[in-house]
């Protein structure tokens, strides 16, 4: 039985922080199987052709986030961008709206920080139950965030939002729905604390809603949805406040 | 080895030129010129019914000729598918509804919407005296 391959052309932008002013596009031509995504072709490329060619990869399977790429312009997970569905000749980048460190590889400094900053983990007000117990949380609660973490930190969003382009203090997608998953969650006590840095003017309301992070999300989190729903629960505290109804806020 | 990440330049002019999503965003924010003509038009017609009846009148005659009724026929095409349309079919994303486990299908919030949308107009309609 033979094997079929096909050839294809990868341009990849590479850029060497020591000799490099600009980044600069190098050809490989790749014999790819059919099965084969995109970063199939980019191992082959280090294994067999350029063993200087940088980039980050672990698991191939959609959960670590780390291959996150702009191929043919369009931000993805290269681990689940299948070579059949695209032309012969394929333009890989690194993701944009980062700075590049090397070749493929980007800065995301800024992001960490911003996970960071939304208190992405259950935060507690009270005394935690005893160490034979847990917190409940019905099937109900649960459904109410689920499909927020399901995030992997790819941070493709990033890569697809115009605004955090134009604007890095914007918080942006994945932390901005990772504070919605955890607003969301019945055990977290740290909606107050995180009130604060969403309804500023680098939170939620940078967010113009173009939908671009929801659309290529590798893992349907629908980002641009959980900032939206932030947008209706901040001007209902803001409401309640100037109302003088007890809210999250009091 | 020393680090000296490059940042790749972005114009703050045609940055939607990038992708088409870009370019259908921008095209839906457009409408924010029609909003705005049209408040200026509500405005001046209000000015006018508050003036005399003959000025109410050419008010009235000047938004029914030729060319303004083409305009009009075409702003409300260009709302109904840059807003009306893409706002609707989001709805469920800004308020999505949770029924014990499981989340009430996008499709009854979206209806939800045209049906509201459709009083509204008829109530409006029935203002006028057109039905």
């Amino acid at each position: 039985m033979s094997i079929r391959t096909r050839q294809i052309e990868l341009e990849v932008m590479r850029y060497d922080p020591e000799k490099d002013e600009a980044p600069w596009f190098q050809s490989y031509t790749v014999p790819c199987l059919e099965d084969w995504v995109i970063l199939d072709a980019i191992n082959y490329v280090k294994d067999n052709l350029d063993t200087t060619l940088a980039y980050r990869w672990s698991c191939h399977m959609m959960v670590c986030g780390s291959c996150g790429m702009m191929v043919n312009g369009e931000p993805v997970l290269t681990c689940k961008t299948f070579i059949r569905e695209l032309p012969d000749k394929v333009r890989i980048e690194p993701l944009e709206n980062f700075p590049i460190e090397r070749d493929l590889v980007v800065v995301l400094d800024d992001v960490m920080q911003k996970l960071h900053q939304v208190q992405p983990y259950i935060v507690r007000k009270d005394d935690p139950p005893p160490e034979d117990k847990e917190y409940i949380q019905s099937r109900g609660a649960l459904a109410k965030f689920k499909q927020l973490t399901m995030c992997v930190n790819c941070f493709v969003c990033y890569a697809a939002c115009p605004q955090y382009a134009l604007n890095k203090n914007f918080i942006g997608p994945a932390a901005l729905a990772m504070a919605h998953r955890y607003n969301r969650d019945n055990r977290d006590q740290g909606k107050s604390d995180r009130l604060d840095i969403l309804a500023d003017h680098d939170g939620v309301w940078d967010c113009s809603f173009v939908g671009a992070c929801s659309e290529v999300c590798p893992k349907h989190v629908d980002p641009a949805a959980a900032i939206q729903q932030m947008k209706v629960d901040g001007a209902l505290e803001f409401w309640k406040q100037k109302m003088g109804i007890p809210g999250d806020k009091s | 080895m020393s680090r000296n990440p490059y940042v790749r330049p972005i114009s703050t002019t045609t940055w939607y030129m990038r992708n088409g999503r870009y370019k259908v965003y921008v095209l839906r924010e457009l409408t924010s010129f029609l909003v705005m003509f049209y408040s200026f038009l509500t405005l001046y017609g209000l000015s006018a019914l508050a003036g005399s009846a003959e000025r109410w009148d050419a008010f009235i005659a000047s938004q029914q000729s030729t060319a303004m009724m083409i305009f009009h026929g075409l702003a409300l095409v260009y709302f109904l598918f840059f807003q009306t349309f893409p706002w609707f079919k989001l709805a469920p994303k800004a308020m999505p509804v949770q029924v014990g486990e499981k989340k009430l299908p996008d499709s009854y919030i979206i209806i939800g919407h045209y049906v509201a949308w459709l009083v509204v107009s008829v109530f409006i309609l029935w203002l006028a005296g057109a039905v």
